[in-house]
């Protein structure tokens, strides 16, 4: 179970990051909405990660994010803070005893539960990494609208991807 | 300790993110140059623009010293030119030292005594003796226009024999033909924006709106302009209006004429020989 969930979640990890990297990065409407589909593999951590793993583990896709992307330090920061809103919302939206479920995923919480998640912390990501790209107050509103239209078409892509494991896994 | 050990734990979510939040930035800041361009100019922009917010106040307190060095820079510059014109073209000199050239180099002084309604109008300026003053030096005003001679010198302050003085005759000439006269104020005249030029030759015509400048002699560097011919007297003599203001007047240059004193034992002896 537990060397299962492992191997599930590199697998992820992999394959994540690879469509990210070598697909999406390529794809943007306008330059205004980006789809950063990676943040799906943060978002399906199991419930039982301990927190600073779960950190490590932000930190560690964040940097080999950067490092394909060529902004040291952008990916890293958003992925940590997407990680402390995921540990804020599951903490204040459910009771960990009562947790059965191994990870949030949409299979496992219904869409509703999952929809919320998913956009505030993508939400939260996108936030901090567009404003750290942009680094200025100047184009606020610019910058804004950049992370709401890539929120959009993010939660999208999450959203099918996700659809589509659960189909796969309950048929 | 305990208690404290229990805070953290609780909240280990918050404090690992603040810890990797915090890495995760400083490497933004660290790798990416245009991050790292743009937290140097904006630091340097709210810094620059609080400097320049002060530094309108300080310019306006600092006015009097700025203005001060203008002055001191003018004078400078002044000295300057009339070195490049002293150069005498139809002279054959050989070597071109412009050192000894300058005959005339200007010290610039600040009013701070001055008046112009009474009969003999002396003014007061910041210069004295330790600054090179010396007594009969002249003096002009920094635009156009002559002010008077130093008639007496304290280590600190000079006085000045202003034009408004009945005992103050300077050489002038007209621009356009040269002749030669005398400018005088006073004799009934107490206008301080009129002075009289006398002893004019009857041969030279002379036209309202003449330029009448210094001659050379007595002190003044040739060239320096003193008025405009305003009126015809009946008795040849003319009335002109003065260049410069005499109630504004806030800066002068003296004109320390290196000349002066040999100029002035050259032309001493004759004078008891004469009488």
């Amino acid at each position: 179970m537990n060397s299962k969930t492992i191997f599930l979640n590199i697998f992820r990890w992999v394959v994540l990051l690879f469509v990210q990297i070598f697909l999406l990065r390529n794809l943007s409407f306008y330059n205004l909405s980006t789809p950063f589909v990676y943040v799906l593999f943060i978002l399906v951590l199991p419930f039982r990660i301990p927190n600073l793993l779960l950190f490590l583990i932000a930190f560690g896709t964040g940097l080999t994010m950067d490092a394909f992307y060529d902004t040291m330090g952008v990916h890293t920061s958003a992925c940590v803070a997407l990680a402390f809103v995921r540990i804020l919302f599951i903490s204040v939206s459910l009771n960990r005893d009562a947790i059965d479920d191994p990870e949030p995923s949409l299979g496992n919480m219904g869409f509703k539960w999952f929809s919320i998640y998913a956009v505030l912390c993508i939400f939260v990501h996108h936030l901090v990494l567009f404003f750290l790209e942009a680094f200025k107050l100047s184009e606020l509103a610019y910058t804004f609208g950049r992370s709401l239209l890539s929120v959009v078409f993010t939660m999208f892509t999450v959203l099918l991807v996700e659809a589509i494991f659960h189909n796969r896994k309950s048929t | 300790m305990r208690n404290l050990w229990i805070f953290i734990s609780r909240y280990n979510a918050f404090f690992f993110f603040i810890i990797f939040f915090t890495i995760g930035i400083i490497l933004t800041l660290k790798n990416n140059a245009y991050q790292r361009s743009v937290t140097l100019n904006s630091t340097n922009e709210v810094v620059g623009s609080a400097y320049e917010r002060l530094n309108v106040l300080k310019r306006y307190l600092n006015l009097g010293q700025v203005n001060d060095s203008l002055a001191n820079e003018n004078a400078k510059l002044k000295t300057e030119l009339l070195a490049l014109k002293e150069v005498d073209s139809s002279k054959t000199v050989v070597v071109n030292d412009t050192v000894n050239n300058v005959q005339f180099t200007y010290q610039s002084a600040k009013v701070i005594k001055n008046s112009i309604s009474q009969r003999n109008n002396v003014i007061t300026i910041n210069r004295g003796s330790l600054d090179g003053i010396e007594k009969d030096m002249a003096v002009i005003s920094p635009q156009k226009g002559v002010v008077g001679f130093i008639l007496d010198v304290s280590p600190h302050l000079a006085t000045i024999r202003s034009l408004l003085h009945s005992n103050t005759p300077i050489s002038v000439s007209i621009k356009k033909n040269n002749a030669l006269g005398s400018l005088v104020w006073g004799d009934g005249n107490f206008d301080y924006r009129k002075a009289f030029v006398k002893e004019i030759p009857n041969h030279f015509k002379t036209n309202l709106k003449d330029t009448v400048i210094t001659s050379g002699s007595g002190g003044f560097p040739r060239g320096i302009e003193v008025g405009t011919v305003s009126r015809k007297l009946n008795n040849g003599d003319f009335e002109i209006n003065l260049f410069n203001d005499f109630s504004t007047l806030q800066y002068v240059y003296v004109i320390k004429n290196k000349l002066a004193a040999e100029q002035k034992a050259l032309e001493t002896p004759k004078l008891p020989n004469e009488q």
